[in-house]
């Protein structure tokens, strides 16, 4: 019995070890095709679901060079648009390119949107909520920040898109559903989880450290700033990286406001598309070499978070040995 | 001129609370005039093809607590190797890879779960759905029952092996006990986590206009009926798009807070 519970524990906590690789070879193998047709090179290539006409048959090196040349400067044929796609799979002169540069853009720009718009309040509140405010306030509020943290994040779309976009599409001007509206939604969704993470690094500072410095005669900013930022400073980076590893994967809330438009924006307030925009309003549809490629945008945005929130827990664990 | 400064950082970060409460506020007072207006009793009476919300707030449900007879044993399972039997280098590297999961995109989750369980199985289903929901919530599970029993005391587990019980009765009887609460806590939580999540159920549970309990087949769900409602042209869907947020947000808030007061108490 013993040793049953054991097994049982150790092979629950295995499972994630293997959820993990799970995700990471299923994800590989789905987009596999699109990883096949268009290597690294999808990366940065800003085409998505377009005919591409290849007039020259399949021969060794002037493929190669013809592939370079028409994802550089590229001939998409209008009409062939308006023609079913099956029409298109049997005639062999034309391809459906698939690129991942505009959701990867997107993804990435409205991330730090939502960080620089994000990092000063949540960086107030969290020393509202440690240094300044008394007790039982502190508590009310932090409460209430954390309650903002747990409202779903559909919630935060329709709210967005309905009452709070077109205030900054007055303000700012543009469409109201823009790179920046998407942003500054995802902002307010990240603010209360990295005012609590900040909150509860900073206060792991000592005491005795704030009390000298007050002592020495130091306005409460200054043991702010020389004291506690110092002290908690890893803690704190460390919430700001796990936090733009939250808004990197989110999807509903940016989903609309971000428009869904796969089109590179040359503006703030432009509409444009994120990875997991992409993926949540075109997988249905896909088939496929398209859905292969959305698997394919689902591994780099699943390697891009596992990433960043690695580094953020490794700063975290830096902490945890000193 | 340093008090100055003071004074000027520390109404800066008053002014920064009050922005985040109103945004609290904002949200909430929207979520509730909107839904107020749009909201019947009557709702709760039909399903989403008579233009009530029943059949989706029930499939919700029912997807979450499958999620939960799937999650919470595995997850508890898992944070008791963690903190009873786990040793060095394996058990942290879990932990570290748990944390990772717990923030993963809830997207690529339903990708997965869409790999591996809706196109082997021929078609979105409400197991699909649960499956994928039960993934998110794995790790918080693990996360809490970690830290929660690394509150117990060891002189209690000391006392219970002294008493020559073998370890998983220690466990299971001392251990857990102790730390009931908090791991209850942990699970409403995780519960007001999943149940309010749309990406993950998109492509793997789809949504239903009809009442369903046939987990095999498409499945309602309120969350995926908000965003398709929601992104209707027609007002009255969005306004019954508006009455289901605003259940939903009293459910999920109804749930966390429960779960926050259930650890308050126990604090006193």
């Amino acid at each position: 019995m013993e040793k049953l519970f054991q097994k049982l524990s150790l092979s629950s906590a295995s499972l994630v070890f293997l959820i993990l690789i799970g995700i990471f070879i299923t994800l590989f193998n789905a987009s596999k095709p699109a990883i096949d047709e268009f290597g690294f090179d999808f990366i940065t290539d800003s085409t998505w679901n377009q005919e591409v006409v290849i007039d020259t048959p399949k021969k060794d090196e002037d493929t190669y060079l013809e592939d370079e040349l028409l994802s550089d400067d590229l001939m998409i044929d209008e009409t062939d648009e308006l023609l079913s796609d099956e029409d298109n799979s049997e005639n062999s002169l034309t391809k459906t390119v698939f690129g991942g540069w505009i959701p990867i853009v997107g993804t990435v720009l409205s991330t730090i949107i939502a960080l620089i718009f994000a990092l000063p309040i949540a960086m107030g509140i969290a020393v509202f909520l440690a240094e300044i405010a008394p007790k039982n306030i502190s508590h009310i509020v932090g409460i209430a920040i954390e309650l903002l943290a747990a409202i779903p994040s559909i919630i935060f779309g329709m709210w967005g898109l309905y009452y709070f976009a077109p205030i900054i599409a007055d303000l700012v001007g543009g469409y109201q559903v823009s790179l920046l509206t998407a942003g500054l939604v995802l902002g307010v969704m990240i603010l209360p989880f990295m005012a609590a993470i900040t909150r509860d690094s900073m206060n792991t500072t000592p005491d005795v450290l704030k009390e000298s410095a007050y002592a020495l005669g130091a306005t409460k900013f200054e043991v702010i700033k020389d004291i506690i930022f110092p002290y908690s400073k890893v803690g704190i980076i460390g919430s700001i990286i796990l936090a733009l590893g939250r808004a990197l994967g989110e999807t509903m809330a940016v989903a609309f406001l971000i428009g869904s438009i796969f089109s590179l924006p040359e503006a703030i307030n432009d509409p444009t598309v994120s990875i997991p925009v992409a993926m949540a309003n075109n997988f249905g549809e896909a088939s496929g070499l398209g859905e292969s490629s959305l698997f394919y945008l689902a591994l780099i945005l699943f390697i891009m978070s596992f990433l960043v929130i690695g580094i953020a827990k490794f700063l975290f664990l830096k902490k945890g040995v000193k | 001129m340093r008090l100055l400064i003071n004074k000027v950082i520390l109404g800066l970060s008053i002014f920064s609370a009050i922005l985040g409460l109103a945004f609290l506020g904002w949200i909430l007072a929207t979520l509730f005039f909107k839904g107020i207006s749009s909201f019947h009793f009557s709702l709760f009476l039909n399903d989403l093809i008579d233009g009530g919300l029943r059949n989706l707030i029930i499939g919700q449900f029912i997807m979450a607590a499958i999620a939960g007879i799937i999650g919470i044993p595995l997850g508890m399972m898992a944070g008791i190797y963690l903190r009873e039997y786990g040793r060095g280098k394996y058990a942290s590297i879990i932990r570290d890879l748990s944390d990772i999961m717990m923030s993963a995109p809830s997207i690529v989750i339903g990708a997965f779960v869409y790999a591996v369980v809706v196109i082997p199985s021929g078609g979105t289903s409400g197991f699909a759905g649960a499956i994928a929901l039960a993934i998110m919530m794995i790790p918080i599970i693990i996360n809490t029952t970690d830290s929660m029993l690394s509150l117990v005391p060891k002189e209690l587990r000391e006392a219970g092996i002294a008493l020559g019980a073998s370890k998983y009765r220690v466990i299971l009887d001392i251990v857990l006990k102790a730390a009931k609460v908090g791991i209850m806590t942990g699970i409403l939580l995780a519960f007001a986590r999943i149940i309010g999540e749309t990406a993950p159920l998109l492509f793997t549970s789809e949504t239903s206009n009809y009442f369903s309990l046939d987990l095999t087949q498409a499945f309602p769900s309120l969350t995926v009926s908000i965003y398709d409602l929601a992104n209707e042209p027609i007002e009255a869907s969005r306004d019954l798009a508006w009455a289901a947020s605003f259940i939903l947000t009293f459910l999920v808030l109804v749930i966390n807070l429960t779960g926050r007061f259930i650890t308050r108490n126990k604090h006193k």
